[in-house]
């Protein structure tokens, strides 16, 4: 099965009923052409330089020098690299369920029309995405504050003694941040699939008897089958390259998160702070083939389950 | 549902209110209500005249960013989207692939190489390392290959090419109208990427006059957090505000075209 006709299936829209003969020649490229072009730049170059960069070494005696995968060996013998990519995947296996089913659920209760002001929901509901990571990241900071934040005045009023800064409590920190962030970006990606379901079906179904819990399973769950898989493999993405929001709360919590706190704040101090870039290539080249090995699987699982 | 709203807009009301208080008030009164003096326009001018007008030309840098990079992005993501959806050329299908596992490999991992990149190239500092990278949107692309697969009828395009259009002439007279709907999503959604930015201008640039409000506005915050500064929190939250009010009311004013973009096809012809 080629990557192509994979993809392909994931995505419903493509189907189409009336396939006339398409002519094949070379005319598509005056269309793709620029944005392949452009891509090729700013993508496959320095995706080729990150590869040409992790095989030399900038030693002080000797000077730059062909090292052949000695940087790989010690990337994966680096602790601090393994912790930091442990830290993402604890954070993508909790936050990103959390997300994106709250994002269905909601998709669900505004499709469904019987809730009142569906409009007004998702409009409200999708606002967060428009907020840049660091103004997202600044406000949830101010309230996170244990004396001064909402928080503090919430643990005065009530006795609680929260505090989201503590050391064990951040991660959870970030996760509600990026959760507030994308939620309704997730939402409107399921809530426009459902659109695109004809209303024919639902009426051959109601013809037939079926009741909510029916239309969903039949219906809605198998059309949202793609953009649940695009969803997904974004939300990994997204997940793994973790940066943001961390690097925007570290002066407030300097001691618990590190400037290794995830493998791409890692490369980041590595790069710009160690000035070690061809290690700091090593670090982005890994972590692009761990995200790709992984987004390939969620999609090769999801087409699986399309044929069933 | 009720929570989820509550949840979603508190923040926002949160930042409403506490850009009108002062940097005193910010810390002694209560969170969500106002404090005794509504600073709001005093804050915003202060914002606007701090150390000789930076915020302006922060905002002067994030427009120039986006007009270029969103804009240029939703060009380029419309013409290959539509390329893709129809016609079949050679190589269509390593287009597929190799843009789609290009996704997998994204911005930020990127990032340092690009960075590294443009450093030999002697681009960094200079407002195109932000731009050439925002000319890529791979969501964008998505988003108007399916559009177009959709909203364009391969009968038309035949149609005229039996006229004897050309295929450039058809895609600037005809289809680009039908594709109107998912252009203004694409460019919408760029323009919020484009905006929001942050990690890509944070390495590339180093002079403070090429920032963009995202980095702009974090660097006000950690000079106010760091011993023996000068704390100007008062004025970090209403740069905030000021930064998300034109992106917001930009979504509500276009949401019936973008919402529509988003689901068009979904009405059988």
């Amino acid at each position: 099965m080629t990557m192509a006709s994979a993809t392909a299936r994931t995505v419903p829209p493509s189907r189409q009923p009336v396939r006339r003969k398409t002519r094949k020649d070379w005319r598509g490229w005056i269309f793709v052409g620029p944005f392949m072009a452009v891509f090729a730049l700013v993508f496959i170059a320095p995706l080729v330089y990150a590869i040409y960069l992790s095989t030399y070494r900038n030693q002080l005696i000797g000077g730059n020098s062909f090292v052949g995968l000695d940087n790989y060996t010690q990337l994966f013998q680096d602790a601090a690299f393994w912790h930091a990519l442990l830290r993402v995947l604890l954070f993508l296996v909790v936050q990103v369920p959390i997300m994106l089913g709250l994002a269905l659920a909601a998709a669900m209760a505004i499709d469904s029309a019987r809730l009142y002001g569906a409009n007004l929901f998702r409009i409200v509901l999708f606002l967060p995405y428009a907020v840049p990571a660091v103004v997202a990241v600044l406000m949830w900071g101010f309230m996170y504050g244990d004396q001064f934040g909402l928080v503090g005045q919430l643990n005065e009023a009530l006795g609680t003694g929260l505090n989201p800064f503590a050391g064990n409590w951040t991660l959870v920190s970030i996760g509600n941040i990026v959760t507030w962030s994308f939620v309704g970006y997730n939402m409107l990606i399921f809530y426009t699939t459902l659109k695109t379901i004809p209303t024919e079906l639902y009426e051959a179904a109601e013809l037939d008897g079926a009741g909510q819990f029916w239309i969903i399973r039949a219906i809605k769950w198998p059309a949202l089958r793609g953009s649940m898989v695009i969803a997904t493999i974004f939300s990994i993405i997204g997940s793994f390259q973790l940066f943001n929001e961390p690097n925007i709360l570290r002066p407030l919590l300097p001691n618990v998160i590190t400037t290794d706190y995830t493998p791409n704040m890692y490369a980041y101090t590595l790069a710009f702070s160690g000035q070690q870039q061809n290690y700091a290539a090593t670090v982005a080249i890994v972590m692009g083939v761990v995200t790709a090995v992984i987004a390939y699987v969620v999609q090769l699982r999801g087409s699986r389950n399309e044929e069933r | 549902m009720v929570a989820f709203m509550l949840y979603t807009v508190l923040p926002l009301v949160w930042l409403v209110i506490n850009a009108s208080k002062t940097q005193g008030e910010l810390f002694d009164s209560f969170g969500l209500w106002f404090a005794d003096t509504f600073a709001l326009f005093t804050n915003i001018g202060d914002t606007l005249t701090y150390k000789d007008g930076i915020f302006i030309r922060w905002v002067g840098n994030t427009l120039i960013y986006v007009v270029i990079g969103a804009g240029g992005a939703t060009l380029l993501a419309t013409l290959a989207g539509y390329g893709l959806a129809k016609f079949k050329f050679p190589g269509r299908g390593a287009v597929f692939a190799v843009v789609l596992g290009a996704v997998a490999v994204p911005g930020t991992a990127l990032a340092v190489p690009t960075f590294l990149m443009f450093s030999k190239m002697e681009l960094t500092n200079t407002p195109w390392a932000v731009i050439i990278p925002s000319l890529i949107s791979p969501f964008g692309l998505y988003l108007m290959w399916v559009f177009a697969v959709q909203a364009i009828p391969t009968e038309i395009l035949e149609a005229a090419r039996v006229d004897g259009a050309g295929e450039l002439r058809t895609f600037f007279t005809i289809s680009i109208r039908l594709l109107a709907p998912g252009i203004v999503t694409v460019l919408l959604f760029t323009t919020v990427a484009t905006w929001n930015n942050y990690f890509l201008p944070l390495i590339m640039l180093s002079d403070p006059n090429w920032y963009p409000l995202t980095v702009g506005l974090n660097q006000w915050n950690a000079q106010a957090q760091g011993a023996g500064s000068q704390p100007i929190f008062n004025l970090v939250l209403t740069g905030s505000l000021l930064s998300i009010v034109p992106i917001v009311v930009a979504f509500l004013f276009l949401q019936r075209q973008w919402q529509s973009g988003l689901s068009a096809g979904s009405v059988k012809a």
